[in-house]
């Protein structure tokens, strides 16, 4: 039962990534990632993380990814695009570099972690443990990382504000 | 127990496998399903008439007794109409947009109380077949979280059924819709989130167990603001007058499913009444006890009815809720859609986060044994802090004005 479980979520996961990539049209490549989240939050459930697996639903494919189709309606760029022209010439090798790279690091943190991810006491579900412990572990025991990041929010908002809204006062000045 | 299946029904937890469990869950679903669609059926009669009589008109009167069976009769001409596809449209994701509107509006019945016995303390459980059940159809660890995102689902089918139709007035509405919907589920999250401080627990059915009398009802004991806030949000979520920018026929002509026809255009249609029943029960189920009995002088009226009385007292306070759409609909002019944003934003976001942390410092308060002094020391601070932030919060929308003006804006 759980093998079939995590067959088919993972099934979920890959056939929404390669979507990501091989769809043309943005907009079914959201969809495409809409479908690799959901995969990740059955994975999420079968693990008994079910307030990781509603958080990752309501804000990754409740917020992010509608977020990402808004911008592609607004901006109307929902028609396919000319892969052939290329912006930046350096961009796809690099990206094939990075990519192998990034996929390298990964397996061998997961090879090497084998040991220590097998040793981590399980966490029991029963109704509210599961927010429970998250809350403790997020409020209490990495307090601080949390505020940094709730600043780096602010930061990034803020920065978002100041870039896109150049008043009419600093055009006149210049 | 079978290793991943989430402990969401203490059926499923029986350890001899026989039909009980299977027909318990079945009735269960077979239920909910008879409910989900009849209900709707009835909504829209429902609504129909109660606006036909403030408006002084007579409504559907025609098919079956009081015009009962107008919507049966609706439906069945939809059925059978021509279904069209636009030339322009993407085929495929027109196709699927109404499934993503319709299932999440039928799943939120799954973790709603339907009933069942919460008088004098029980936890709600009831017995059927000898096998020891809710009367409702899953009490998931997330509880009410399935409900947030369903709703965020939910917005996919509006917003690829306007992109999908290939047309424009279709996208304006569905970009409208969506970001009302997003604009507007921060507001009802917050709320959300003071009742699940208050009850300490994200079940629906501890929800419903932790409102034992009225004066526990959430309605009262987060202070009256969250309900009303949560009452606008979900008006706003819902698309429903006069938050129904997103069907404006008079600049839209029919809003996000304007292209869709026949049976396609019904699954929406069903979809939208249905949302208004099952979040009704929500907000009943958070804020009113949901089929926890009000008792009269002492008397629980509905007694009576034996084991239904639960479900009797959740029907009563959801038929008060539907009347309130209907009446919000026959009375209420449409926003503007900076009247909107300027609710949604400026003034519902601030006073439910505002509330939310007032509430929880109570809470800590709480937790702590505080002292009466000490408890009114924290009262004050917290005050203190959340007018400090609304005198800050004030003079920003000042200097934003002044900022836009000395910009030519002409608001």
């Amino acid at each position: 039962m759980e093998l079939l479980v995590f067959v088919l979520a993972t099934a979920m996961v890959i056939a929404g990534a390669i979507g990501v990539i091989a769809y043309r049209n943005p907009v079914h490549a959201a969809l495409g990632l809409v479908l690799t989240l959901f995969g990740v939050a059955v994975h999420f459930v079968a693990m008994e993380a079910h307030f990781l697996a509603a958080v990752q639903v309501i804000v990754y494919a409740g917020a992010i990814v509608v977020l990402f189709l808004f911008v592609i309606m607004l901006l109307g760029v929902d028609r396919a695009e000319d892969l052939d022209v290329e912006p930046f010439k350096v961009q796809r090798p690099l990206a094939v570099i990075i990519g192998v790279a990034v996929s390298g690091l990964v397996i061998a943190a997961v090879v090497r972690g084998r040991s220590t991810l097998g040793s981590l006491q399980e966490v029991t579900a029963e109704g509210d443990d599961n927010i429970r412990s998250l809350a403790r572990n997020l409020y209490s025991d990495h307090v601080l990382a949390f505020e940094l990041t709730s600043v780096l929010l602010i930061v990034a908002v803020v920065g978002t504000v100041v870039l896109t809204r150049r008043s009419r006062r600093s055009e006149v000045a210049e | 127990m079978i290793g991943v299946v989430p402990r969401i029904d203490p059926v499923l937890e029986t350890e001899n496998w026989w039909w009980q469990p299977l027909a318990v869950v079945g009735l269960k679903v077979l239920v909910i399903f008879i409910i989900g669609l009849v209900g709707t059926m009835f909504m829209v009669w429902f609504e129909r008439k109660i606006v036909a009589g403030m408006q002084n008109r007579v409504g559907p009167n025609k098919a079956g007794p009081f015009g009962l069976l107008q919507t049966l009769a609706d439906g069945t001409k939809l059925f059978f109409k021509e279904d069209l596809i636009p030339d322009r449209a993407d085929r495929m994701v027109f196709r699927i947009a109404p499934f993503l509107a319709f299932v999440p509006a039928f799943l939120v019945w799954a973790v709603i109380p339907l009933g069942g016995d919460f008088t004098n303390g029980n936890d709600g459980t009831v017995t059927w077949f000898g096998e020891t059940t809710r009367v409702q159809l899953a009490d998931p660890p997330i509880g009410v979280l399935l409900v947030l995102a369903l709703s965020s689902i939910a917005v996919y089918g509006v917003m690829l059924a306007g992109w999908s139709s290939g047309s424009k007035y279709p996208l304006l509405g569905s970009v409208r819709a969506s970001a009302q919907m997003i604009s507007y589920e921060a507001a009802l999250g917050l709320s959300l989130a003071t009742v699940l401080m208050t009850a300490g627990t994200l079940s629906t059915s501890g929800i419903v167990a932790n409102q034992s009398s009225i004066t526990n009802w959430h309605l009262l004991s987060t202070g009256v603001v969250p309900f009303v806030i949560f009452l606008i949000a979900m008006t706003a979520e819902l698309n429903r007058p006069p938050f129904d920018l997103v069907e404006a026929e008079q600049e839209l002509v029919g809003g996000f499913h304007t292209e869709y026809s026949s049976i396609r255009f019904a699954l929406f249609f069903l979809a939208e009444f249905m949302n208004v029943i099952s979040m009704s029960a929500l907000l009943v189920t958070l804020f009113l006890g949901g089929p926890q009995p009000l008792y009269l002088g002492g008397v629980d009226v509905l007694a009576f009815l034996g084991p239904f009385g639960g479900t009797a007292w959740l029907l009563v306070k959801v038929f008060i809720f539907l009347y309130v759409y209907v009446w919000f609909r026959a009375t209420l002019p449409r926003l503007r859609y900076d009247q909107l944003m300027n609710l949604g934003w400026k003034v519902l976001i601030p006073v439910a986060l505002g509330w939310f942390l007032l509430l929880a410092v109570l809470q800590v308060g709480r937790d702590r044994n505080m002292s009466q002094t000490g408890y009114v020391v924290l009262v004050g601070i917290g005050i203190g802090v959340l007018v400090l932030c609304y005198l800050l919060f004030q003079a920003a929308l000042i200097v934003a004005r002044r900022n836009r003006e000395s910009e030519g804006a002409a608001y």
